[in-house]
């Protein structure tokens, strides 16, 4: 949750062109992580209403029904930045925005994948595709709802957490496998560490 | 560490320090030759491996630019980033999953086994498996390498479980943990493998071989190596009678300087070598250093690779576990009957969150895409490890247009798929597909081919100077005191992970390069 801020007045008084927010949704795999009920992001270079209509689109490039808006959220900021760095992005964006129409984010899904499909040939759908994924599917948020755990190297490793715990098939015989190190716990998985 | 005079003329200047330069420099400086180690890449450690995977491809991968074309899929799927290997203290050994097989003696025959077939160039090579051998032997002990030596094999992981029992179901016999340069115990002072499931963002612990944390601290302690990292190469240079006489490279404040040699090693890369051998031309050698065969940067191969996913009812939690702990090598053989030449080992793979759906998965958007990705937990994965036939027009050149920082063209990587290729992929990806859909898997998900990680064959050792660009040993047939010390010098590609064999033959190159050094040969 680190790159989401609560919503918070203060912040708002901030001299930021646009901000992104919204509510976690009550039992959703986010709520479970996530330190409030409000999220919000700021932005530098796009407006809010630049902002929701990329959020729409990163939303209908990878849609996850079940994942928070707050989790798409992340990936406008990190869009925001880099247009923040390039104005020829910045440039591409807005050209993007404005041929996906006034209304994008207010349409159906299929009107949306209907008015995606026109441009998916253009550097501003192929940012948006590759930025999307690279920034969706790397976050905490994501994490938690593939239910994915990620580096385990600060946890010792998943040698005692479960890497051979599958049970519905059958054990492979150790000839074809191998012994788990001698007498390891996870003291000295720890102490094993450089 | 030794600190050498850029004037003194008796150093080896080795270019490159991953498991060909990494280890040749363990070697000649442990038999009292002074070593100038450049390496173009910063140095990390296990403390600084970042466990971010975006952070950690940015920390370790070449990221300069290459331009590519051809029909192979990369060239689609992945226009920026051809290939996919390391620019850091180590190289590619810092990265790599370790996997250890060795070539097998026939595929050291390859064109005598597979005969004439048009459109490839294929040769034998100019060792026989005997002599290869031996230096197999010294690299699987120095390595560790489980299943060799009374090492254990590494216990089965839950993507192994999943990949075992399809192999069986199959039929197939030879399954097991793999040969692997990962400790299944403590060993030369390394712990053992923890299960992390990060061999490729760098091990944190240590258990997985590379010559960041064995050979090049081994090599430094012995007072005859001088190790520069940021240090790019960018010419080797000769005098009037031909031979090889310094290297000029970039350091890292980007100041032009002048290594004098008694010897070149270049160990690159397969990409990077071609390309430093091509720009290093002169008056003498106006088509590049050791070209004069017209061989260098030609006959490029990159193992035919793939992913193949099965989804399944149940949870899998692929990402627990050495990435490439598993391999199915009953398809290792020549069998026209398949309909195709060479052959290809099935192997464990898995990829994390994000590096699945980028790299991992066919192109797409949308609600089918993203149903792959919502049984991440579900899936089990393997990858093709295939032989691919060399073919002399798949080669590096030199960009026309391209340049890099330095203002030197950067490399074009032009790779067009042989039918071989093509067969081979294809029977590789029906057999992983029966596997999984054998034991109830609900959706095989076939992936696209992968930037290439294992660069091979582009200044090929070769019996006949007019076929490749180095002999046995990989010295170049046009300069005596020119040596390739990396996977550039395979003469084919086989169908083994190349780390092993280059090990190998960087080993047994030492013993070559000391023997003429003493004999005054070079």
């Amino acid at each position: 949750m680190d790159e989401l801020v609560h919503l918070n007045r203060r912040k708002l008084l901030k001299t930021t062109t646009g901000f992104l927010a919204g509510l976690v949704i009550p039992g959703s795999p986010l709520a479970r992580i996530a330190r409030g009920p409000a999220w919000a992001v700021d932005l530098t270079s796009l407006t809010s209403s630049e902002g929701a209509t990329l959020l729409a689109v990163a939303r209908t490039l990878m849609p996850h029904d079940e994942l928070d808006d707050a989790a798409y959220a992340l990936v406008i900021p990190a869009i925001d930045a880099d247009a923040s760095k390039d104005e020829k992005l910045l440039k591409t964006l807005r050209e993007g925005i404005a041929n996906l129409g006034p209304d994008f984010a207010k349409n159906s899904e299929s009107t949306r994948i209907e008015v995606l499909k026109k441009f998916e040939s253009s550097p501003f759908f192929q940012t948006m595709r590759l930025r999307t994924v690279q920034i969706l599917y790397s976050s905490p948020l994501a994490y938690a709802y593939f239910g994915y755990e990620g580096e385990a190297f600060s946890k010792g490793g998943y040698l005692l957490r479960g890497f051979n715990d599958l049970r519905w098939l059958p054990e492979v015989p150790l000839e074809d496998s191998g012994p788990m190190p001698v007498g390891v716990t996870r003291e000295e998985i720890r102490d094993g560490e450089h | 560490m030794a600190s050498i005079d850029l004037l003194d003329r008796t150093p080896v200047v080795i270019i490159g320090s991953g498991a060909g330069g990494g280890t040749l420099a363990h070697e000649l400086t442990r038999r009292g030759i002074k070593v100038v180690l450049l390496e173009a890449g910063k140095r990390q450690s296990l403390e600084a491996f970042s466990q971010v995977p975006s952070e950690a491809f940015g920390q370790l991968t070449w990221l300069d630019a290459r331009t590519q074309s051809g029909t192979w899929g990369v060239a689609r799927d992945f226009p920026n980033l051809p290939v996919w290997h390391c620019k850091t203290v180590g190289g590619t050994t810092v990265h790599w999953t370790a996997s250890c097989p060795r070539l097998q003696a026939w595929e050291l025959r390859a064109k005598t086994i597979y005969g004439d077939i048009a459109g490839t160039s294929l040769i034998d090579w100019p060792i026989t498996y005997k002599e290869l051998r031996t230096y197999y032997e010294i690299a699987e002990r120095r390595l560790g390498v489980t299943r060799r030596n009374g090492v254990p094999g590494l216990p089965a992981s839950n993507n192994f479980k999943v990949m075992y029992a399809g192999a069986k179901k199959l039929g197939y016999q030879q399954v097991h943990t793999g040969h692997l340069a990962i400790n299944s115990r403590a060993f030369d002072g390394r712990s053992f493998c923890i299960q992390q499931g990060f061999c490729v963002q760098g091990c944190k612990i240590g258990a997985k071989w590379s010559a960041l944390y064995t050979e090049i601290p081994r090599a430094a302690a012995t007072g005859n190596l001088d190790l520069r990292v940021e240090s790019t190469a960018i010419r080797i240079e000769h005098g009037d009678t031909g031979r090889v006489n310094a290297v000029v490279y970039r350091d890292g404040q980007g100041r032009e300087q002048r290594q004098k040699a008694r010897a070149v090693c270049v160990a690159g890369n397969a990409i990077e070598t071609p390309r430093l051998l091509l720009f290093s031309s002169s008056s003498k050698f106006p088509q590049g250093l050791a070209n004069s065969s017209g061989q260098v940067g030609r006959n490029y191969c990159h193992h035919i690779t793939g992913f193949v996913w099965g989804f399944f009812e149940q949870p899998v939690y692929s990402w627990r576990g050495a990435t490439i702990a598993g391999v199915v090598e009953d398809e290792l053989i020549n069998e026209p009957k398949r309909g195709f030449a060479g052959g290809y080992r099935m192997e464990l793979v898995t990829l994390d969150l994000p590096t699945f759906p980028l790299v991992g998965l066919p192109y797409g958007w949308g609600r089918d895409f993203t149903s792959i990705v919502e049984n991440y937990r579900n899936m089990a994965g393997m990858f093709i490890n295939g032989e691919d036939l060399p073919r002399s027009d798949n080669r590096i050149t030199l960009d026309p247009v391209v340049k890099d920082a330095f203002g030197l063209p950067v490399a074009h990587i032009h790779v067009d798929d042989h039918p071989n290729d093509q067969a081979l992929r294809k029977h590789a990806q029906a057999q992983m597909s029966r596997m999984y859909e054998a034991i109830g898997a609900k959706r095989i998900v076939l992936g696209p081919t992968p930037p290439a990680t294992h660069n091979m064959c582009t200044a090929r050792m070769s019996a006949n100077p007019r076929d490749g660009v180095t002999n046995a040993w990989g010295q170049t047939h046009d300069i005596k005191n020119l040596f390739i010390s990396d996977g550039s010098v395979l003469s084919t590609a086989g169908a083994a992970n190349p780390t092993l064999t280059i090990v190998a033959l960087a080993l047994r190159q030492a013993e070559y390069i000391v023997r003429e050094m003493k004999e005054h040969n070079i």
